[in-house]
């Protein structure tokens, strides 16, 4: 059951685009990790039940550590009028930030019914601002289903917090890495930097919102995710220049994600590459042996959190498996621009979704691997094709040479498990 | 607006989708923006069911806001129709989809779909999730039923029974049905039909030919009897059958309403009076338990914990306000305030004051009891992944009697265990730091929660002295609670300041009067 599509132009693969229910998460998600990233910012969604319910589904069952993060319940009464909106939320936040005395940062984060009701919580945040300064500052963006998908809530944050950044008064480059990472991931990034000599190296989101990186002309800045489209664009009205590269998921994503700072930064070429030789050689050697289980087998990406073509490119060119269908929520071309050229023209690349007939492929091509949602893996290991559940890989560090073949075993793991099961 | 950390109930809609997904032959087409399919890894994850549940969401965005969300939904509608031809569908709007107002009953109505088609009208921003499951149960069988039943005569056949209440994502919703079908067996009474769980609308039609019907779970099915008692004078069976007193009740009362023999059946029986009569469970005397949860389960809860381990009940509360009133009765009974609230954070605050030496509640209690070094038992819903376990394991009927006690009585110290460590305090690997013995590490670590301050200047608040303090310690972690509380009452009471050994040994010669 292969879909009919335009025939691709150039070397880029085809895109099917479709239009139907949507199997995704919604932009408040990202809260999930973000409020383990951002260690002293809190998380406020100004939602339904529905959003808390969303959260505590995706999350709360994870996590067992009093969150950061919380929904301000909107009810009828708020609806109709009787409560004035704003007023409440001023109370919301009082009794919040009272419990949290060591929050530095408050987003206020929309959803669809805030959205709808056109509830201005921008206005709310430079209020609230006033009001808790200098203790707290309070940011607004958007989560909502209507707007966002899964990722686009991370970039939705990280725009919001561009703004915010001081503004950069140095004369010479400056490198800053775009996108939250796992600190050990973060770390390794920056070890490499500067034993290259690159420096002063500067993270968004930093780990504590009272450490935000300056921003200026001579910012070059490296999107360590292919979902931050807002943020790009919101850096390079601050004058950042982004630099184009692979993005940094396995040895060749990592090995040319860093080589592009490297060019851009004039490191020389002898010294860039023995500053990345042994992680490169170690990750080569590492993926041996999940290439060994996934080399030949095909797998289906349901679109789900951006990564798609990226990880689609990794698992095709390093470790040899066949993509029969990449699907991903929303495509920018322009940032997966280099990627789109190496995942090759023969893969079939579909946007947005309508999921009961992306399940009619899946079942008519039974690949050998599916990546989806929480919501379709059992389901369809229930019809005996294995799955790997897509929110891990946002939840797990796989970027950098060292987790490349950890990223690799998130999807042999499901196959050799298969493999290993007598009953 | 309401601080929410956690919510014990999901909106109403996901108490519809419980319903939904528990049938077979329905279809629900729900109007909701993309995100709100999350619920449906509460059905895949959760439960581990091996099936998408039946529910078909329009996944509307900003940009269709401008045009016609009306059209998307009447095209899903459609689709979902002849995808998967279900033989009745329901349809509503989740809370967004509230907002803007596309009316998806008119707007299913017009389609004239050839079959029957339920509108629902789940109110997102005034009830919650039970609710929405016992209001789209009561519209389905208000739709489906047929009214024109002729019940046979009762003589010379075995009376009949539905089962109302058990959905999909229910807390041991499962394993209880498989008691409560044994007892009816036993009792010679034949089930008519479940409802909701594994009907399907050809057979909710006939819901009418059965003599009575048994509210297993009133939050989901209360409405829903009422609703046949006046329709097809169908009798209800109240008693909810958690616990070894109750299920004989509720054996009673089935003999009663079918005129059979609860003999044979109440001679089954569960281990739960001997094993609770048996001497080693005389430590269990007087522990006092906080019970909160889904009302029913509670006041059920709160009874067995009272009449059957004899604990006492310290503090009875639940967080669904449709049975504010069973639940005020309860806590009447048992002598305590009742605590009826959805705010986890109040609820924290009640078990912090009351001290308990066990927790009996839902998961979010469980997060409570975690943080306070509680031992905990969970009772109800909102379920957890290991709220469905692999093994058989109701609540309900005389098995559920036996993991009752079980359960509740596995995350306590044991008795002689109790007694050695009140004397032998400080030996280096068995000691009160070192938590239950049998529960392994992780349950460790009451040591430091209570240490002796060393500047006395910390504990001012409290009124202790350095020495009262210390000798405090010396008393067992399991009621180590109970007696700082007695003290700072009684100490309170006669206007005592600065709390000395003496002053605890007077509170405890008091309290033990």
């Amino acid at each position: 059951m292969k879909p009919e599509v335009p025939l691709a132009a150039g070397g880029a693969p085809a895109l099917l685009r479709e239009r139907g229910q949507r199997e995704v998460f919604c932009g408040l998600t990202g809260i999930v990790w973000l409020h383990r990233k951002i260690q002293d910012a809190f998380f406020l969604v100004v939602g339904s039940r529905t959003c808390a319910h969303l959260l505590q589904s995706a999350a709360g069952v994870m996590l067992f550590a009093e969150p950061r993060f919380a929904t301000a319940i909107i009810e009828e009464r708020d609806l109709a009028g009787m409560a004035d909106a704003n007023e409440e939320l001023d109370r919301v936040v009082d009794r919040l930030l009272a419990r949290r005395p060591d929050i530095r940062m408050l987003f206020l984060v929309g959803s669809c019914p805030s959205e709808v009701i056109k509830l201005d919580l921008s206005r709310a945040a430079s209020r609230l601002s006033v009001k808790h300064a200098p203790q707290v500052r309070v940011l607004n963006y958007s989560g909502s289903g209507i707007e966002t998908t899964f990722t686009q809530g991370e970039d939705a944050c990280l725009a919001a917090l561009v703004p915010e950044l001081p503004a950069s008064t140095a004369t010479t480059p400056e490198l800053m890495i775009v996108g939250s990472l796992p600190d050990i991931v973060e770390d390794q990034f920056l070890r490499f930097f500067d034993e290259m000599g690159i420096g002063p190296v500067r993270v968004l989101p930093p780990r504590q919102s009272v450490a935000l990186p300056p921003v200026g002309a001579n910012t070059r800045f490296l999107l360590a995710q292919p979902f931050l489209g807002d943020t790009a664009r919101a850096l390079e009205d601050r004058g950042a220049v982004r630099l184009p590269a692979l993005f940094p998921f396995g040895a060749e994503g990592t090995f040319e994600w860093l080589h592009a700072a490297a060019q851009n930064f004039g490191v020389d070429e002898m010294r860039f590459r023995a500053v990345v030789a042994t992680a490169r050689e170690r990750a080569s050697r590492a993926l041996e042996r999940p290439r060994a289980k996934l080399e030949g087998k095909t797998i289906f990406f349901m679109p789900d959190s951006q990564l798609e073509v990226p990880l689609a490119r990794f698992l095709k060119r390093e470790l040899g498996m066949v993509p029969l269908e990449v699907g991903t929520p929303y495509l920018h071309r322009a940032h997966l621009a280099q990627e789109l050229k190496a995942l090759g023209p023969e893969v079939l690349l579909s946007e947005g979704q309508d999921v009961d007939r992306q399940l009619d492929r899946v079942r008519a091509q039974r690949p050998d691997l599916t990546v989806c949602g929480l919501g379709l893996a059992n389901p369809l290991e229930a019809l005996g094709l294995s799955t790997k559940w897509s929110i891990e890989l946002v939840f797990s560090p796989v970027h950098g040479f060292d987790q490349a073949a950890d990223l690799a075993e998130l999807f042999a793991r499901p196959l050799r498990r298969r493999d290993m099961l007598k009953v | 607006m309401q601080l929410t950390l956690w919510t014990y109930e999901g909106p109403p809609h996901v108490g519809a989708m419980r319903v939904a997904t528990a049938m077979e032959g329905v279809h629900y087409v729900l109007h909701a923006p993309q995100g709100d399919t999350y619920a449906d890894l509460l059905f895949t994850m959760i439960e581990r069911r091996g099936k998408r549940p039946p529910v078909t969401y329009t996944t509307f965005e900003a940009r269709d806001l401008g045009g016609d969300t009306a059209q998307l939904f009447q095209t899903a509608a459609r689709e979902a129709y002849d995808r998967y031809r279900p033989q009745a569908m329901l349809v509503g709007a989740s809370c967004t989809a509230e907002l803007i107002q596309d009316d998806p009953a008119g707007l299913a109505e017009a389609m004239r779909l050839p079959v029957p088609v339920i509108p629902l009208e789940l109110p997102s921003y005034q009830r919650r999730e039970n609710w929405g499951a016992s209001e789209t149960l009561h519209a389905l069988v208000r739709a489906l039923a047929k009214r024109d039943v002729v019940r046979t005569p009762r003589e010379g056949r075995r009376p009949r029974a539905n089962i109302l209440g058990p959905t999909a994502l229910g807390f041991r919703h499962r394993d209880n049905l498989v008691e409560v079908k044994g007892l009816l067996a036993a009792l010679g009474v034949d089930l008519h039909l479940v409802a909701p769980l594994g009907a399907s609308p050809s057979d909710i039609a006939t819901i009418g030919e059965a003599d009575f019907n048994i509210l297993l779970y009133p939050e989901i099915g209360d409405t829903t009897a009422r609703f046949l008692e006046r329709q097809f004078k169908q009798p209800v069976v109240r008693t909810v059958p958690l616990g070894h007193g109750a299920t004989c009740d509720f054996i009673r009362e089935v003999a009663e309403v079918a005129g059979v023999d609860p003999a044979a059946a109440l001679g089954v029986g569960s281990r739960m009076p001997w094993w609770s009569r048996s001497v080693d469970s005389t430590y269990l005397t007087s522990k006092r338990v906080f019970v909160f949860g889904e009302a029913n389960h509670a006041i059920a809860a709160a009874r067995v914990a009272r009449d059957e381990l004899g604990f006492e009940v310290c503090g009875l509360g639940g967080y669904n306000r449709e049975f504010a009133r069973e639940l005020r009765a309860a806590a009447a009974e048992h002598g305590v305030e009742p605590l009826i609230t959805d705010d986890y954070l109040e609820v924290e605050a009640a078990i912090t004051a009351a001290q308990p030496e066990l927790v009996l509640g839902t998961q979010m209690e469980r997060m409570i009891a975690k943080k306070l070094k509680l031992p905990c038992a969970v009772i109800s819903a909102p379920v957890h992944v290991q709220d469905f376990p692999a093994r058989h394991s109701p609540l309900m009927g005389f098995e559920g009697a036996n993991v009752i006690f079980d359960s509740w009585v596995h995350p306590l110290v044991m008795g002689l265990e109790e007694h050695l460590l009140t004397m032998f305090r400080d030996d280096f690997e068995f000691h009160d730091a070192a938590g239950p013995s049998h529960l392994g590490a992780g349950h460790a670590s009451h040591a430091g929660v209570e240490s002796v301050p060393e500047t006395p200047a910390a504990n001012d608040v409290q009124g202790w002295l350095p020495d009262a303090e210390r000798e405090l310690l010396k008393i067992p972690f399991f009621v180590r609670g109970k007696a700082r509380r007695n003290t700072e009452a009684f100490a309170a009471e006669r206007g005592i300041t600065a709390i000395s050994v003496e002053t605890l040994y007077e509170a405890k010669a008091h309290h033990a009067r």
